[in-house]
């Protein structure tokens, strides 16, 4: 990113700003003096949650109609943003879905649903806000991909495979865009703490959304590329990912 | 999925689907189902009053909406717990007008169990000092309730355990005050005569008063500590701990930092209890002794344990309070620590009184004194205390529904005379019997 203008408002761009992480995501944010766009479907629902924001912050916070499967909407979006709220400098990529895997086996649209969301549609709208950042010479972008995405388990490889692709489109996008100052910071929660999941079987080492929050954020200002959230989560992957994919295969995972 | 859920006494259980809404199109779209379901905050109700086979967890509609700097009323979203109330409000000059002995319990949850705190006696219950509710209602209808606009529906959700709708939203008005800190005056007692002469005695002059009382010892049972309070002022403050203290207030609290995991057993035995109510008696040797207490410890000493409940291993425990008119009320709690002293080492009783104050057909505080008794949960302390809930009914008390695991309809029909009218109401709001409990059910509430 390039250096802001510390008497410039910072103002950031959080797409898909329903889910629990996005909101804790921008809560972070605002408390360090930035000025926020949240973007999601129905934006006005989300009028809580801005209100709450400027209760805590006295942050400017604007809320933004996008859909992330309106395709043919994402070319705009930057400008869209530009026009509605001001000038944006960072844009966090949050939305995602995370489908019934046995829906996504038999029906269509379940497992289009599962990897348009999280692959296609994430990277059509970076691609182009990535476009809008490289011709403006500033700005940086957090994406945020899985652990599920470094290897593809039985239980939720369609989700997984969608998050392996976000994360070598983001690992090209840093690749292309280091030239012009502008980072790309890819993220990698594990299991994450929502009062739906609270009390489920099967999860482990959960964290809550407001510790990711702040991982995100570390690593942003530390200008790391690539973060497992929590930090063990790394070391869990490399071992798993070690594990040879004849052993592998007949893991119950 | 099927999770399994429970209240802070960790029994009884229940496997529960669980929905998470979060925005209000999301409640809708739950509510539309037609399934029955309760409301979920925190959990921290005792027994069983938020546990059903499927809950709508409302932890996720935890926003603030509106703050009025000059009134100090608060709006805001349910699912929010006192716990960031407290956080928001504290820099800017304001405190809880009235809290339980946690920070942990959501905002609706305090609303639906109109929860009372030290300052009853002049104060009044949670709903004293709320002025408005917004309620998502069976058929999905938002209807914003107070005093005098549907004031039936606004008074039977004050107590009314969230059996009449979801409590979106709820507008406090909070209290000014001019440090995190409190003047504490701590007496010690050496019977439950004297326990209870002086927190009637001192009514006047304190907004905040409680008593510890040791219910194990064999002569002067119910001697113990009575804790007398008020917001410290600001000068008071600069004398004490210095001008340090600057434009703040002092400081808000912190995140536990001890944590207790799951016990095989249960580490609360009669043994160690007695060792440790003897020596937190002991602890203070003068008969009266002042200090400035941080609103921390002295509103939520248990609160710095997370997960203390867990002490009671996997059986859990189960809490018994109930209120007593002043009238007799001694008497009729001293045979009461008889009979449960029988069954179970109490590991915890705090004693006050209640003030006189307009409640809901489902309120639970009336003038007299109300205990609170911790017991590892056994078939012997509950028989012991359907007993002793006799008891209380006899002397024209009641017991406390967001503490009740164990309570029968009968006795609850016994106990609160304005049950017809709560029971009406809900026909009138919920015919279709879409709000439910465990609690609910085995009550005859719904």
């Amino acid at each position: 990113m390039t250096k802001l203008n510390p008497h410039t408002t910072r103002r950031a761009l959080v797409l898909g700003a329903r889910s629990a992480i996005a909101e804790a995501i921008a809560q972070r944010l605002a408390q360090d003096g930035w000025d926020l766009v949240l973007a999601a479907r129905a934006s006005d629902s989300l009028e809580p949650v801005a209100a709450d924001l400027r209760l805590r912050t006295d942050r400017s916070i604007h809320l933004l109609d996008f859909d992330a499967l309106d395709m043919d909407g994402h070319e705009s979006l930057a400008q869209r943003v530009r026009t509605e709220a001001g000038e944006f400098h960072l844009v966090i990529c949050v939305f995602g879905h995370m489908g019934d895997a046995d829906e996504e086996r038999q029906k269509t649209a379940q497992m289009l649903q599962t990897l348009t969301t999280n692959f296609t549609a994430a990277a059509v709208c970076l691609a182009h806000i990535a476009n809008d950042f490289e011709a403006r010479g500033e700005g940086g972008i957090i994406g945020i991909s899985s652990v599920a995405g470094d290897r593809g388990r039985q239980s939720n490889y369609p989700y997984g495979a969608a998050k392996a692709g976000v994360s070598v489109f983001l690992q090209g996008l840093r690749n292309r865009l280091a030239a012009k100052g502008i980072h790309v910071l890819t993220v990698k929660p594990g299991f994450v703490d929502t009062p739906m999941t609270q009390g489920k079987e099967g999860m482990f080492l959960v964290a809550s959304p407001k510790r990711v929050a702040s991982d995100i954020l570390r690593a942003w200002h530390k200008k790391r590329d690539v973060i497992y959230t929590p930090w063990f989560w790394r070391w869990l992957l490399l071992v798993i990912r070690l594990v040879p994919e004849r052993i592998f295969k007949r893991l119950k995972l | 999925m099927k999770r399994t859920v429970y209240g802070w006494g960790r029994q009884p259980r229940l496997q529960a689907d669980v929905d998470a809404p979060r925005d209000l199109q999301s409640v809708r779209d739950v509510l539309a189902q037609e399934h029955v379901t309760i409301a979920r905050g925190s959990g921290r109700s005792y027994g069983d009053a938020a546990t059903a086979s499927r809950v709508l967890s409302c932890l996720s509609l935890n926003h603030l909406l509106a703050f009025d700097e000059s009134s100090g009323i608060l709006q805001a979203q349910g699912g929010i717990t006192l716990d960031e109330i407290i956080r928001f409000c504290l820099p800017r000059g304001w405190f809880l007008p009235v809290t339980p002995g946690t920070r942990f319990p959501t905002l609706a949850g305090c609303v639906a169990a109109d929860v009372h705190g030290k300052n009853h006696h002049g104060a009044g219950g949670l709903s004293a000092s709320i002025e408005q509710l917004e309620i998502i209602l069976a058929d999905g209808t938002m209807v914003d309730c107070s005093r005098r606009a549907r004031a039936d529906l606004f008074w039977a959700t004050m107590g009314g355990m969230g059996l009449t709708g979801i409590i979106y939203a709820a507008h406090v008005r909070l209290q000014r005050v001019q440090s995190a800190f409190l003047d504490n005056v701590s007496v010690r007692t050496s019977s439950l005569a004297e326990t209870c002469r002086v927190l009637r005695d001192t009514q006047d002059e304190f907004p905040y008063s409680v008593a510890w009382i040791d219910t194990l010892r064999q002569r002067g049972r119910g001697a113990g500590h009575v804790m007398l309070g008020s917001h410290a002022a600001k000068q008071d403050m600069e004398q004490d701990v210095g001008p340090n203290l600057g434009p703040d207030l002092g400081p808000v609290h912190r995140a536990p930092r001890l944590s207790v995991p799951e016990l095989p057993m249960s580490l609360v035995v009669g043994p160690g209890l007695r060792l440790f109510n003897t020596c937190n008696y002991r602890r203070q040797w003068r008969r009266r002794v002042r200090s400035k207490v941080h609103y921390d410890p002295y509103f939520y000493p248990l609160d710095a344990v997370a997960g203390w409940n867990r002490f009671y291993g996997p059986h859990g425990f189960l809490q018994f309070q109930f209120v007593v008119p002043f009238v007799d009320g001694e008497a009729v709690i001293s045979s009461i620590l008889e009979r449960t002293n029988r069954a179970a080492p109490c590991a915890l009783a705090v004693l006050k009184t209640f003030g006189d104050h307009p409640t809901g057909p489902l309120g639970f505080p009336i003038p007299g004194f109300t205990l609170a008794l911790d017991f590892p949960r056994s078939q012997a302390i509950e028989d012991a205390i359907h007993s002793a809930t006799d008891e209380v009914i006899a002397s024209g008390g009641r017991v406390y529904l967001a503490k009740d695991s164990v309570l029968t309809k009968d006795q609850l029909d016994a106990m609160y005379p304005r049950i017809d009218e709560f029971r009406h109401l809900r026909q009138q709001v919920d015919p279709t019997q879409r709000f439910r409990s465990r609690q609910s059910d085995r009550l005859g509430l719904t």
